[in-house]
């Protein structure tokens, strides 16, 4: 009994999370449409991705998958998985997700990221 | 059949209810427990812990800062130190560390007033009070001179000095004590 109450804890957490990142994905895709975007890629987001300037891309910290753990390529520090399917948690406030949107997108492209590539990102997180 | 399957709804609702409660409340008790640090005196208004590091913690803190690096203690530098952080955040060691007004203020306030005070030991002979490498003080500076620097920078467990945890494990709750000290590869420091 013990062992199944656990089990529907777990269970009940991780479908809980997975439901705020999926609102907060809507949520934040919504906004973009509303400022410019179109229908979102999943394919224009994974290219995002592993497209590179100046010795900089989202896997120098991220790694090379989003399933996987990365590494800060400075600091060392061990950052999480992004797809939505192992890690939930990180899609699941769409405040936090534009902050790190913000500071990422300026670091690695030394630009702010627009409606429609953002939206392609999270389109692309979500379906891995 | 139709009550029962209601029943059968109802009953299910309300045990995934209460999981979702039970998983939130557990949560915050756990994180209380783990930012209750000891207190062993004050000083003014400032409470420290016993190791003479702020005891209050800011969540705001933990969360942006230590997000990417140890939320080091706030006395580790002075206030005007502090100031100079906060306000370049945009380059922030090379990093776009960004914030919204509103947490960058309440971080700094909190910062502020936790930083080190003059006459504190990790000031001592420092002469930049803006100073923003906490690497460069001279008390960090002269505390880690018997480190070869090869045996911090090459190694994969560390990497930089400004990765304290990586030997000093407590060092989010400002305990630094030489008793407490292993390098990765190395095992436990001895002075």
């Amino acid at each position: 009994m013990k062992a199944f109450t656990l089990v529907l804890i777990v269970i009940t957490g991780l479908v809980s999370t997975n439901l705020q990142a999926n609102q907060a994905i809507e949520q934040l895709q919504g906004s973009y449409r509303n400022n410019g975007a179109t229908s979102f890629e999943a394919l224009d987001g994974k290219a995002l991705w592993y497209s590179e300037q100046n010795d900089r891309s989202c896997t120098s910290c991220h790694g090379t998958s989003p399933i996987a753990v990365g590494k800060h390529r400075k600091t060392g520090k061990k950052i999480m998985p992004m797809a939505l399917s192992v890690n939930p948690e990180r899609l699941a406030k769409a405040a936090k997700i534009e902050k790190w949107f913000l500071r990422n997108c300026k670091w690695t492209l030394g630009r702010e990221c627009s409606p429609q590539e953002k939206g392609n990102i999270l389109k692309w997180l979500k379906q891995l | 059949m139709k009550g029962l399957l209601k029943l059968l709804r109802w009953s299910t609702g309300i045990t995934l209810l209460g999981c979702a409660l039970f998983i939130g409340f557990y949560g915050l008790s756990a994180s209380s427990i783990a930012s209750g640090y000891k207190e062993s005196h004050e000083e003014g208004e400032q409470r420290r812990n016993r190791f003479g590091f702020a005891s209050e913690t800011n969540p705001a803190y933990q969360e942006e800062c230590g997000g990417c690096h140890l939320a080091y203690p706030p006395g580790l530098l002075p206030a005007q130190s502090w100031t100079v952080m906060m306000s370049g955040l945009d380059e922030h060691f090379e990093e776009n560390a960004e914030l919204p007004e509103d947490t960058r203020l309440e971080i700094l306030n909190y910062l502020g007033k936790h930083a080190a005070q003059a006459g504190d030991k990790v000031l001592r002979g420092s002469k930049d009070e803006a100073l923003t490498r906490i690497t460069e003080l001279p008390y960090f500076v002269r505390k880690h001179d018997e480190i070869p620097e090869q045996r911090v920078k090459n190694n994969p467990g560390i990497g930089s000095f400004s990765n304290c945890d990586s030997c000093h494990k407590n060092a989010v709750q400002g305990d630094f004590d030489e008793d407490r000290i292993t390098i990765p590869g190395y095992g436990r420091w001895d002075d």
